[in-house]
């Protein structure tokens, strides 16, 4: 029996359990490129009928900084694609993450690796099976997004170059999310070392994409490389070849590590602890603090990170556009008056606002897991009620995201006002917390979906989530009707401080937010547990 | 009040399997009740909806005289429940599981704590995804056990023990009965029921097949019998003689089973051939079940 012996009939495992996320998964991200790219031309026909409009937005360091540098600035094509390329390289290089994970380290967690691993299966054939699976989804949305392009006709070699550009980046986290499976002993860890690299990947990416002395950043960037590709510009399609390099070397890496541990273990070894409870380990909502404060803690220095990258671009980001008309027109996408700066504030915090609420939501859907893993069931054999085990998650999802939103808005303002900047500290503290009622609105909708859909909550939250993004980003852009993109909590966040507070929109995302609470409790007071 | 858990007619469906259909179930307060039947005939579903986790469909359901599904707080205060698949937290240790499970039933007995601690020789310091089952097992048991409550749910709890640990149980249960408190076992080891249970209740298929004492079962069922006759029974001797099954002549041995209670008749009727050698076995406890389970 080799070590792969088994693969195939694990590759159809994988497959049966994953035949509807999969295919979802790879046209939700493909088709969101292609619709993207196709109302973008439609609205823009030509370069310069989009007025450079698009192009000079880019001269800004911040926007380069999230959405990467512009592959050709004159050709509409490039133009087109631009917003979705670096976030749609995130969901695809998170699309195959969850896939490795999923058939992986989870499975081995659930104990079900235990199970096949004492039929006729090799050791290797797990992990090779998850990796052709995630591969083989990697490729196929790559290739359906190139032929998306193509037959919206748009140029093909540039086509061809911004799909490897995303397969550099997927590829690159197939591997790295193979080799973390094998580090970590817990699903849970294999996400935090797999989700810091995307990460980090990201931060490097859009420290080198702005800063030009910095540029190499981008290069040792698995993100970096969808950008890089340049498509429709310079066309540097063997990128690909950069990303099928780390996943080789991620797929060798983890075979090696595979064979010199032990099934259920991982290489970074479990520790003792303390033989007794802390006192604040005596409350559903106690457990999850205490279960979630690791991730908790990571997601703060994440957002620290993120404030000080914001804090820090927003003095040169305005230094350099000095322009009127591209003053003007920024003022216009920000929707307000006021300082340049000031604009470019309130975009970020109010994007960052989305990731505060998948933060949020990530807490929420512990509920679901929690009660899948049977914990559930025995904190209720306790004498606690059900409205204390659903406010559990709950509250640190609340607690947490409005904490990562002040520390945001708090270092934001720190950073700018070292630099010399103007935005002042009280006013971003302010702004990011008139940006917390929306993140609380998603926050709620994960728990009521978990309390009345349990198995389908975390399709609804991500779904939702999604959808609010979407329509936020690309609404405008999608000429989708105002009332579409009304139903996205962050739409209606005030756009401090380029406006004024504005206390109807803050009430009456709240009121949402606490009527689908009590909606929740409601649910999950008369269903059955477990 | 002299019944800690009272359930009738108990029914639960979940989408189209019926889980429970009309289960009746009655332990009285200070007794080990065992609570036996096949895999999938509705036990687990039975203790869940004694905890209030799952919402009965009909019938009625009383523990320690309080609705389970309403009266949630206070009644769990008096109540400690271990599942048959214990899960725990793999990031907290096995101490900080029972610390907090106690805590959530209103606090637990320190000194009990170590005790038990130290009878079934539980570290408690390892991480949740670093115990075997049967630590796993033991974890929950410690929690349950070092609780000052009135009545233990225990859902198959020594599946994964080993026969010291085993051992070590069934004297927790044995001090636990002598403290007058209720117990209510699910299980599938006979040796242990019949060693702990002071009465037993049988479902199948999601109703109540037989409850009462060993004793009182064990009557119901038949005790097998096998004589050696001086002068060779006909069957047609035998036809009219009540109580006497599956009858087999082979020469002067005659075998069969005989109700419990027609021992007597049937004895003195073959008393009438000269028994030469007699052996009456009482049924095993296997049989008992194996009846129940399949009939």
């Amino acid at each position: 029996m080799s070590a792969y012996t088994g693969t195939t009939e694990l590759l159809r495992l994988a497959w049966r359990r994953d035949r509807v996320l999969v295919p979802l998964g790879i046209l939700a991200i493909a088709g969101m490129a292609v619709s993207s790219a196709k109302a973008t031309l439609a609205l823009y026909p030509t370069a310069e009928s989009m007025g450079g409009a698009i192009s000079e937005i880019f001269a800004s360091p911040a926007a380069v900084a999230l959405y990467g540098p512009i592959g050709n600035p004159t050709s509409p094509d490039s133009l087109a694609v631009v917003k979705m390329t670096m976030m749609g390289a995130v969901f695809l290089s998170l699309f195959g993450y969850a896939v490795v994970r999923r058939h992986t380290r989870s499975e081995e967690e659930a104990g079900r690796l235990e199970l096949l691993g004492s039929g006729v299966v090799g050791r290797r054939a797990p992990l090779a099976a998850a990796v052709v699976l995630a591969t083989g989804a990697v490729l196929i949305t790559c290739l359906l997004t190139a032929l998306g392009y193509i037959g919206l006709g748009m140029q093909s070699a540039g086509s061809v170059a911004f799909a490897s550009g995303w397969a550099a980046s997927a590829l690159a986290f197939v591997g790295i999310t193979a080799v973390a499976a094998q580090l970590s002993s817990t699903s849970r860890s294999c996400a935090g070392l797999a989700g810091g690299a995307i990460g980090a990947a990201f931060l490097l990416r859009s420290i080198g994409d702005s800063q030009a002395t910095l540029s190499w950043l981008s290069w040792i960037s698995p993100l970096g490389w969808s950008t890089q590709s340049a498509a429709y510009g310079a066309n540097r399609s063997w990128v690909a070849l950069l990303g099928v390099a780390v996943l080789v070397a991620g797929v060798i890496g983890s075979f090696a590590l595979l064979d010199r541990r032990d099934l259920g273990a991982g290489l970074l070894a479990g520790r003792r602890g303390s033989a007794h409870a802390p006192a604040s380990l005596s409350s559903p909502v106690g457990l999850a603090w205490r279960l979630g404060r690791p991730g908790f803690l990571g997601w703060l220095a994440g957002f620290v990170v993120g404030g000080l990258v914001v804090g820090g671009l927003a003095k040169s980001a305005t230094d350099l556009i000095k322009d009127p008309g591209i003053a003007d027109m920024l003022r216009k996408m920000g929707g307000g008056e006021g300082l340049l700066e000031d604009v470019y504030l309130t975009t970020e915090i109010g994007f960052i606002s989305v990731i505060a609420a998948a933060f949020g939501i990530v807490v929420a859907l512990r509920l679901r897991s929690e009660e899948v893993a049977g914990h559930t069931e025995q904190v209720l054999a306790g004498a606690t009620t059900r409205s204390r085990v659903l406010a559990s998650h709950t509250v640190i999802g609340l607690l947490g995201s409005a904490v990562l939103m002040l520390v945001l808005g708090g270092v934001i303002g720190v950073v700018d006002a070292a630099a010399g900047g103007s935005a002042g500290v009280g006013r971003l503290l302010a702004s990011a917390a008139a940006h917390v009622p929306a993140v609380w609105v998603c926050i709620a909708l994960a728990v009521c979906a978990y309390a009345w859909l349990p198995r389908i909550a975390a399709g609804v939250a991500w779904g939702a989530l999604a959808v609010f993004l979407t329509v936020g980003e690309f609404g405008g852009l999608l000429g989708l009707p105002g009332w579409l993109i009304d139903l996205a909590p962050f739409t209606h966040s005030p756009r401090m401080p380029v406006e004024p507070f504005s206390l109807p929109p803050v009430v009456g995302l709240l009121a949402v937010a606490a009527a689908l609470l009590a909606a929740a409790y409601a649910g999950f007071r008369r269903r059955d547990i477990g | 009040m002299s019944d800690a858990i009272l359930v009738s007619g108990l029914r639960k469906t979940f989408g189209t399997t019926t889980a429970l259909d009309g289960l009746d179930l009655t332990v009285s307060t200070g007794e080990v009740h065992g609570f036996l039947g096949p895999n999938g005939s509705g036990k687990s579903t039975t203790i869940r909806i004694l905890l209030g986790l799952l919402r009965a469909d009909g019938g009625t359901a009383q523990v320690l005289g309080a609705d389970p599904w309403t009266d949630v707080e206070t009644l769990h205060r008096r109540l400690a429940y271990v599942p048959g698949d214990v899960t725990m937290w793999p990031n907290l240790t096995g101490g900080e599981v029972i610390d907090f499970l106690g805590r959530l039933r209103g606090g637990l007995d320190q000194a009990k704590r170590d005790a038990l601690l130290e009878r079934f020789d539980l570290d408690p310091t390892k991480k949740g995804r670093a115990y075997s089952k049967g630590n796993r097992q033991k974890v929950a048991l410690v929690a349950a056990l070092a609780s000052d409550v009135d009545l233990l749910l225990l859902d198959e709890p020594t599946a994964g023990l080993d026969p010291l640990m085993e051992r070590v149980f069934r004297d927790c249960i044995d001090e636990v009965r002598a403290d007058g408190r209720t117990v209510l076992l699910s299980s599938h080891i006979l040796s242990e029921v019949e060693a702990l249970c002071d009465r037993v209740s049988i479902i199948k298929d999601g109703r109540t097949v037989e409850s009462g004492s060993l004793t009182q079962l064990r009557h119901l069922t038949r005790t097998s019998l096998s004589a050696v006759l001086d002068r060779p029974a006909t069957a047609a001797d035998l036809s009219a003689l009540h109580g006497l099954h599956d009858v087999v002549i082979e020469g002067d041995r005659l075998t069969g089973s005989v109700d419990t209670e027609r021992i007597g008749p049937v004895l003195d009727a073959l008393g009438a051939h000269g028994i030469r050698a007699l052996t009456c076995q009482a049924p095993t406890l296997e049989e008992l079940f194996l009846r129940s389970y399949q009939s």
